[in-house]
């Protein structure tokens, strides 16, 4: 596995903050549009912000990834972002949350007021 | 210029590409690889480069020691040739570098693919087995039926049976360089190569395609 790190660490990235499952996160995605224009097709770069519960994370090198959990117009969405991809722009913490599980898939079965995480007090 | 290569396998792993992609890439570790002898069509009939590779054993026989002897080259671990299409030409004592593929290229990667000893026809051929309830008896994983009855009263060849599965040569054709890095000798192909990690095996520019 070392020799493979060697190939990938210049695309680890060191600037994710540190959040856990249970943190509310906001990731900024960047999001690339083609538009037919009457130069041709015209590429486009926009940010677009998803925001919601951690409930999973993977860590495996570059192939790391964290599961983000919201409720859209009261369906639930879940998003699998890979860790260290370029098309992240950032990821900032929002709050923090206190669970006692690694991968909360329960969270699925639960809605409204059930489906709330303690906050957790950062010393 | 491109004959082939030796490599080891070092694994697989995902990079992600100018657009965000995530690539998935087998990572081959280049062999120190060198010309070791010429075939040519006046002498063999068939225009080819034998090519040594890796570090050379402590211990070698007089054969192989003569072999080396003969061509003035010094001792290798293994030997492996390669045809040479028409106007291709490399000198004896040539080192063959990861340099001699481009970023883009096409390759044919060849190798021995893992041993599974000897297996049952679900592992080796994905047959169905039978059920695992309702009365199923000693027939989980058996191949069912193996033909027909008085007509034709044979099994035909080629059956699929169980037997032993794996350690076959397997080559791989139309993989993409995805990088070189010539100074540490490894080449990023795009998917999966044949064998298990550590194992050796053959590049060389893709017959197909291209």
């Amino acid at each position: 596995m070392r020799a493979l790190d060697d190939v990938t660490k210049d695309q680890i990235r060191d600037d994710i903050p540190a959040f856990r499952e249970g943190d509310t996160v906001r990731v900024n995605v960047r999001v690339v549009d083609f538009k037919d224009t009457k130069k041709g097709v015209e590429r486009r770069e926009r940010l677009q912000a998803y925001e919601g519960v951690v409930i999973a994370r993977h860590n495996k090198g570059i192939s790391s990834s964290f599961t983000v959990r919201k409720i859209s117009g009261g369906i639930g969405v879940e998003r699998v972002f890979p860790l260290h991809s370029p098309m992240l722009e950032s990821i900032a913490v929002v709050r923090h949350g206190r669970v006692r599980r690694a991968k909360l898939y329960y969270l699925r079965q639960l809605a409204g007021k059930a489906a709330r995480i303690r906050e957790r007090r950062i010393r | 210029m491109a004959a082939g290569l030796v490599a080891r396998k070092a694994g697989m792993t995902q990079i992600f590409a100018e657009d965000g992609a995530a690539v998935p890439v087998t990572v081959l570790n280049v062999e120190p690889c060198r010309v070791v002898a010429l075939r040519t069509s006046e002498n063999d009939g068939y225009d080819a480069i034998q090519v040594g590779f890796g570090a050379a054993p402590r211990v070698q026989s007089r054969a192989v020691q003569g072999h080396y002897a003969k061509q003035g080259q010094d001792a290798m671990r293994s030997l492996k040739e390669f045809r040479l299409n028409k106007g291709e030409s490399f000198e004896l004592g040539q080192e063959l570098t990861a340099e001699m593929f481009e970023v883009g290229q096409k390759i044919d990667v060849s190798g021995t693919s893992k041993g599974h000893g000897f297996a049952g026809v679900m592992k080796r051929y994905d047959f169905g087995g039978g059920r695992a309830t309702h009365g199923a008896e000693k027939t989980h994983r058996q191949m069912g039926s193996t033909g027909q009855c008085q007509w034709p009263g044979r099994v035909f060849p080629g059956k699929k049976m169980p037997g032993h599965y794996g350690d076959v040569r397997i080559t791989t054709q139309n993989l993409t360089i995805v990088r070189i890095d010539a100074e540490a000798g490894r080449i990023l192909v795009k998917g999966a190569v044949p064998g298990a990690k550590s194992g050796y095996v053959e590049l060389r520019p893709a017959v197909k395609g291209a």
